[in-house]
């Protein structure tokens, strides 16, 4: 009875059922022992490669196993083998949802250790793609959280203004998704004035309609409250003890964001407001990023009200290589050119740890430097390590169906979890 | 100070503060970059996390990394990173160690140590005592090795891929179609490891005496 319950409920998980089997003629209900299901690892709603291995008395978890390491690619093995600009590019592929916010703690971390200025230019553009891309990341979450537990349209629509951010990211980098665009020292290249006044247009008038009528689908929904109310509830004490950050540790009502806190670039001059939960469920992680897709926003128009014109890049020419036309005439500059890109420049030796608020939580990077051109170790802190090893906490006594709400609500990347 | 990084601003007299409430177990303060590193004996580390966590409101266990000296007699060190969402601070806390001495662990205190411990026993091969469930988390079921020691070659020693006869993936040991490429680009003039080229008759010591 239960199994059949069990495998309407989530045909694709394959279930290893472990069943003894009385002799027949008395229930046999009474001989069932709990279940162990395997979630994954190929799941629409596992968001990549993750396995869950649960126990199961009946439809209630038990005991949550995540699985994870099957996206493994070795990363800060490689980084270790990289020059400074080399590894830059292995950020984008961590979290593909949100290249940028990967980017910036790195070159952060960068610019922490040789102590280097960034023009106020360069600052702004920073922020404001790095806000472009929270908007970007929190459609693709939003959507597929919606999708997880049983809405399509709204998904299909978000994935509409998430192309708009995508084109976006090509006119100022050439790449849609893996832009490697902020440099140690600035950000690699200047972007054209109609690029900036297409995006003002874009965030006054197409991005809010496409945005608020997506979501006056689905939160005022009644399937959609009836899936992520009250669903794997998590106190402050507990959000702080599980290592949560982002989004996850301000839907349990702990006004922690580090844009706010420990200011970096040009934050201190927003204005922006932070999201708290009120009932630390999984509709109010979803409501925390709606209102940080608004903030966004709003990040961004100040961005382009105030931005200055300028550099783009330090003008260090020991760290960021010059222009291509000044090579050409500059013996210096092809010097400088051709230094960068061989040898790459050196870091002084020392250690230091920069978060940035990514759209996922705290992305820390810890960038241990032995004075060369390479990174002695480069230790990434990701976000998604920390929630998930919470499914298990988050997952007890909640019902089979519920665990793909409270994945949705994780905001989990494989490629930024396994490294 | 120019750099743009979040900025953290340690509270007045924390050191200080730091040092009395650590006491003997603290081998070493380092502030550097304003960052705030403690250096600790390994057999203090939950002593001196317990009173880091309910003496100074450091609530939040961010991160464990591993990093790997080989030089060091204690070749490893295992860092961890605190954050005080309070005092609005970050602090680092160091203990070294080696294959054989396993570090105590934090999973008491908090529970995310789990999970960051598991990644660097399976990174390094540090041991973690009291960790129940120290099992490898980001290598492949079965995998042997520490892939992020430092004489662990980025290779890999074996590769795998899906066998039509065996109708598996076989595990078979690598064999690269090129030489691995290591490209040195670090400029000969400053402090090279090698011989440069046309120097071969020189005496072995000529570069130090101009130095």
């Amino acid at each position: 009875m239960s199994a059949e319950i069990l495998e309407q409920a989530d045909p694709l998980a394959s279930g290893k059922r472990k069943i003894t089997v009385g002799n027949g003629a008395g229930s046999d209900i009474d001989g069932i022992e709990n279940y162990t299901v395997n979630f994954g690892p190929q799941h629409p709603a596992a968001h990549g490669v993750l396995r869950l291995v649960m126990e199961m008395d009946g439809e209630i978890v038990e005991r949550c196993d995540p699985h994870i390491g099957l996206l493994h690619r070795g990363t800060e093995k490689l980084i270790e083998h990289k020059t400074y600009l080399q590894a830059l590019p292995y950020f984008d592929r961590l979290d593909y949802c949100s290249p940028l916010g990967m980017e910036h703690s790195y070159v952060l971390a960068i610019e922490k250790l040789l102590d280097l200025e960034v023009p106020l230019r360069a600052q702004y553009l920073r922020v404001f793609f790095a806000e472009l891309t929270r908007i970007c990341n929190h459609m693709l979450n939003l959507g597929s959280h919606v999708m997880d537990v049983g809405a399509m349209t709204p998904n299909l629509w978000l994935f509409e203004i998430r192309e708009d951010c995508l084109n976006f990211f090509e006119r100022a980098s050439g790449a849609r998704m893996h832009s490697a665009y902020f440099r140690p020292g600035g950000v690699h290249q200047d972007v054209p004035l109609k690029l900036l006044t297409d995006i003002g247009d874009w965030l006054d008038t197409r991005l809010p309609r496409l945005f608020e009528d997506a979501m006056s689908l689905v939160i005022d929904n009644r399937i959609f409250k009836q899936r992520n109310v009250d669903i794997a509830v998590v106190s402050k004490e507990d959000a702080l003890r599980w290592g949560f950050s982002g989004p996850m540790i301000r839907g349990s009502g702990i006004p922690w964001d580090i844009r706010k806190a420990q200011p970096y670039d040009v934050y201190d001059r927003m204005e922006f407001d932070v999201p708290v939960g009120t009932n630390y469920d999984c509709y109010d992680r979803f409501m925390v990023r709606v209102e940080e897709v608004r903030q966004s926003a709003r990040i961004m128009k100040q961005c382009l009200q105030q931005m200055p014109e300028g550099p783009i890049a330090s003008l260090d020419r020991k760290v960021v290589p010059p222009k291509r036309g000044e090579m050409k005439s500059s013996m210096e500059a092809l010097i400088h050119h051709f230094k960068l890109y061989t040898e790459g420049f050196h870091v002084p030796a020392g250690e230091v740890y920069v978060a940035t608020e990514s759209p996922k939580g705290e992305f820390g990077v810890y960038l241990v430097s032995d004075g060369s051109n390479k990174p002695y170790r480069c230790k990434i802190r990701p976000t998604a390590f920390s929630h998930l090893q919470a499914m298990d906490f988050l997952m007890k006594g909640h019902m089979l169906a519920d665990v793909t709400a409270v994945l949705g609500a994780m905001d989990i990347v494989f490629g930024e979890c396994d490294r | 100070m120019a750099h743009n990084a979040p900025h953290i601003i340690a509270p007045e007299g924390l050191a200080d503060e730091l040092r009395a409430l650590v006491g003997a177990d603290l081998l070493e303060l380092i502030e550097a970059h304003d960052e705030m590193t403690l250096v600790v004996a390994r057999d203090s580390l939950v002593r001196v996390m317990v009173k880091l966590r309910d003496g100074a409101a450091y609530q939040q266990l961010m991160e464990i990394a591993g990093v790997d000296y080989l030089d060091r007699a204690e070749r490893f060190e295992v860092v961890y990173h605190l954050l005080s969402v309070t005092r609005n601070h970050r602090l680092r806390v160091k203990v070294g160690t080696d294959e054989a001495n396993p570090v105590p662990s934090v999973t008491a205190l908090w529970p995310v140590a789990g999970w960051l411990e598991r990644e660097v026993y399976d990174m390094y091969g540090v041991i973690f005592a009291g960790n129940e469930d120290l099992r490898r988390i980001l290598t492949d079921y079965g995998f042997s090795g520490y892939p992020q020691r430092k004489d662990f070659p980025l290779s890999g020693y074996v590769e795998l891929r899906y066998s039509e006869e065996d109708k598996r993936v076989v595990y078979e040991p690598v064999k690269l179609a090129q030489d691995f490429r290591n490209f040195d680009f670090m400029s000969p003039w400053e402090g090279a490891h090698y011989v440069l080229p046309g120097d071969e008759k020189a005496p072995e010591n000529a570069s130090e005496k101009k130095a």
